[in-house]
């Protein structure tokens, strides 16, 4: 992590142009940090700096200009106001203005720029199942790049992540609600006709993790090929960046993902499911934890270690 | 069935059937569960019995074809070779499948033989659906009485991403029930009942028992295995999980204990099984218990595959232990992902389920800038003719070939006139200084190459040699004396034959 300061670009080009100096300003003006007007010059470097942020994989690090302008974004508070005003009227939300991450912006929900399930998949819009997988896809390789509270909040964390590995994770989950259902002796299979019943893990368990295609592609309906395609589209997005092609694709977080995951997406799950009633336990410790000791652990077959949550 | 006279028929339909609230018309939910447990196995074969209702549909005449024969050898051959790591290869399978597709028409060709195989494993898998399995429907009482039909979602063979993006094919666990049957007890328990039942076989000489308790063996072995590869693979997943102060030691060292136990036993088994093999009269017994020592082989080495994945789950624990445990203390509390939006997500129905992965898939992909098109740049790209690809890639530049130069230090012929030299009969040893001084007579040069071959033999490799079946080998022994030479210093070595004996453990005899 570099300070921004170290980032100033050797030209400045767009930074210091010549202002009008300081006269009688309506109260409400936007004034640059001498207390000077914005001209309209400057307009166009803040919707410059939204341009710059709309190229979700360009970094500061790689563009001198875009370096420039968001240590202009960080110095001079009149600037970064004009600059936040312009990405709010585009319909996106500022995460963050900082050398490691540029400017990380996401999409409001009416916004041009958001994504719509519908247009990402199209079984999707037809099909609940696949709906519901494109979804978990993304927030099991979220849940996988930051497995542990603490990586979420460390700006420096890293996460690694591996398009088999998320699978593998998804299905050990999915395996341990079956076997827990079977000891409590539940039926987990839905009834005919209602398959909006059907328990979310039931479907993702149900659906294949690979298939054989006469391409040699990956099967896109099996649950790595929607893990992939997932991942795939986060690399687009700027949040991961491919590292190899071992266990069907590994992959590194950007901090962009990190924000994004943190400040969007992760709330935003959460207040969805209190609205649905379920009351996760909060205590910032992670919840899957070691199990008590004088559990037995007698091998049966399809036994996962002993995993326990907390709730 | 017969048809019902008609006057018959118009009495029985007229009185509806009645229905006493008192009896249910399952006795109760217990026997209902087997019902539907039996439904379920019943269903597990269905698809067996399709392949030969269905075979009738296929372009040409392949009703001659026995399909279900076909899928059973099928999902044999796929438990058989389901490897620790992987499974296994489609393309191996079907080749497998061949002699006993060829055998039910001889007289067909080898490419409707394969079409018949791969027709078969295709679906076994089910691949035209979309979750590559099968579903049967079944009915089921609840405890209200109401009668609910419910899905059965299963599999014969799935198919898992194997090392490099491979595909590889297993046997799940229903097919693996519906191949041996009645697996659904312990698999600790029932290995050790199929090995003292193996050796009382084998010890009666009832040996084409022994065999298929032997296969079966195998098969639990092959289950046995799989679930210690899924136990290590989730705890590779997550250090936090696992108790590896105390749980995961003992999980390690009960299974470690485990595998020397089978080994033991086994290793037993396949000394009786070779000794039957050997003493066998009849040509069919010898060929069984030949049959059976490959059988017992097999579960051993797959022991031993796992013991050697065992030991390297320790090592794994400690590395990810030391990643988590020196990381600096968090700055504030982060989200728990896992638990509080995966773990709690998981068991809720799919249509609230849904909800939630919305929310996050509608926040957390980023964002997409919309292209705008201009119909100019639409008609250039459209008009502009495709890229040819260049099929067989670059021209691989032609190789400069250089002949490398002979840089040894003798020549083939200088080491021949040594070890000529050093072929020194068994009881007449020599010393080093007359053997420099003859080999100086013939070349300048040999010396050397006589001299670094009588340093060798100071240390002569003497296990190899016996384990190869070398008959002598040459041995120095320095006695103290200096060597006295033009060239050479240090001390002059007695250099002598050693006859070996034939057995390792004799002592050898050595000249004096």
């Amino acid at each position: 992590m570099t300070d921004e300061r170290d980032e100033r670009a050797p030209d400045g080009h767009p930074a210091e142009q010549p202002r009008e100096p300081s006269r009688e300003q309506p109260r409400d003006a936007l004034r640059d940090r001498d207390g000077g007007a914005l001209t309209a010059g400057d307009v166009a470097d803040a919707a410059r700096l939204v341009g710059f942020a709309l190229q979700p994989k360009l970094l500061p690090a790689r563009d001198a200009e875009y370096a420039e302008l968001v240590r202009r974004h960080r110095e001079d508070p009149g600037f970064a106001r004009t600059a936040d005003a312009v990405a709010a009227g585009l319909g996106l939300i500022v995460l963050e203005v900082s050398p490691r991450a540029g400017m990380a912006v996401a999409a409001a929900e009416d916004s041009v720029f958001a994504v719509r399930m519908g247009d990402y998949a199209r079984r999707a819009a037809s099909d609940a199942g696949d709906r519901f997988l494109h979804g978990l896809a993304h927030l099991a390789a979220a849940a996988l790049a930051f497995p542990r509270p603490e990586d979420l909040a460390d700006d420096g964390y890293i996460g690694r992540i591996t398009v088999n590995g998320v699978d593998a994770f998804v299905r050990q989950a999915c395996r341990r609600l079956e076997e827990r259902a079977e000891e409590a002796g539940e039926v987990t299979d839905p009834a005919s006709d209602t398959p909006g019943l059907e328990a979310a893990w039931r479907v993702y368990s149900r659906r294949s993790a690979t298939g054989a295609t006469k391409d040699a592609r990956r099967l896109a309906g099996s649950t790595t090929g929607i893990i992939g395609k997932a991942v795939a589209f986060l690399v687009d997005s700027g949040f991961l960046q491919r590292t190899g092609d071992e266990a069907g694709g590994t992959y590194r977080t950007t901090a962009r993902y990190q924000l994004q995951v943190r400040d969007m997406a992760g709330s935003a799950a959460m207040a969805e499911l209190l609205e649905l009633g379920v009351v996760p336990v909060a205590d910032g410790t992670a919840s899957l934890l070691p199990a008590a000791s004088d559990d037995g652990l007698d091998l049966v077959p399809d036994a996962g270690l002993p995993f326990h949550t907390a709730t | 069935m017969s048809v019902a006279p008609p006057n018959v028929w118009g009495v029985t339909t007229t009185v509806p059937y009645p229905l006493p609230g008192a009896a249910r018309p399952a006795p109760g939910p217990a026997a209902d569960e087997g019902l539907a447990r039996r439904l379920k196995a019943l269903a597990c074969t269905a698809p067996l019995h399709d392949l030969d209702a269905r075979k009738a549909n296929l372009a040409g005449e392949y009703s001659v074809y026995a399909m279900a024969e076909v899928a059973l050898a099928a999902i044999d051959l796929v438990t058989l070779n389901m490897d620790f790591d992987t499974g296994a290869d489609h393309d191996q399978i079907v080749a497998r499948l061949l002699p006993r597709v060829a055998a039910q028409t001889p007289t067909r060709s080898h490419a409707e033989h394969e079409r018949v195989a791969r027709w078969v494993l295709e679906n076994l898998i089910n691949v035209g659906s979309a979750d590559r399995g099968f579903r049967a429907v079944y009915g089921t009482f609840g405890p209200d009485g109401a009668y609910v039909r419910r899905d059965y979602d299963f599999k014969l063979i799935e198919e898992v991403p194997g090392p490099g993006g491979s595909v590889y094919l297993r046997a799940t666990d229903e097919a693996v029930n519906v191949l041996v049957g009645a697996l659904d007890t312990d698999v600790t328990s029932a290995q050790i009942a199929a090995e003292v039942k193996l050796e009382v076989l084998i010890s009666r000489g009832r040996l084409a028992d022994a065999q298929l308790a032997a296969e079966q063996a195998r098969y639990r072995t092959v289950q046995y295995a799989e679930t210690l590869r899924r136990t290590l693979e989730a705890t590779r997943r997550n250090v936090r999980a696992v108790d590896w102060l105390q749980q995961v030691p003992d999980l390690i060292a009960e299974a470690l204990d485990h595998v020397a136990d089978r080994y033991r036993h086994e290793n037993a088994i396949l000394t009786n099984i070779r000794k039957a093999r050997d003493e066998a009269e009849e040509p069919e017994h010898k060929r069984r218990a030949a049959e059976l020592v490959d059988i017992v082989k097999d579960c051993i080495r797959r022991h031993t595959q796992l013991q050697s994945r065992l030991l390297e789950a320790g090592p794994l624990f400690r590395a990810e232990q030391d990643r988590q445990a020196f990381a600096t203390p968090p700055a504030r509390a982060g989200l728990d992902l896992y638990g509080q939006l995966v773990a709690p997500l998981l068991p809720l129905p799919v249509e609230r389920a849904v909800r939630v992965t919305d929310a996050f898939f509608a926040r957390g992909t980023g964002l997409r800038t919309p292209g705008a098109v201009r119909v100019t740049d639409l008609v250039d790209l459209l008009l502009t003719p495709p890229l040819e690809r260049d099929h067989l890639g670059a021209e691989m530049p032609e190789p400069d070939l250089v002949a490398t130069p002979d840089d040894s230090r003798f020549s083939d012929e200088q080491l021949e006139a040594a070890l000529d030299l050093l072929d020194l009969p068994h009881d007449a040893p020599r010393r080093l200084s007359g053997l420099l001084a003859q080999a100086r007579r013939t070349d300048p040069d040999l010396p050397y190459l006589v001299a670094l071959l009588a340093l060798h033999a100071a240390s002569p490799p003497v296990g190899t040699a016996v384990r190869q079946g070398e008959p002598q080998l040459l041995f120095a022994v320095d006695d103290g004396t200096a060597l006295d030479d033009p060239e050479f210093g240090g001390a002059d070595l007695v250099l002598g034959t050693a006859r070996l004996a034939a057995h390792p453990a004799a002592r050898q005899e050595r000249t004096p």
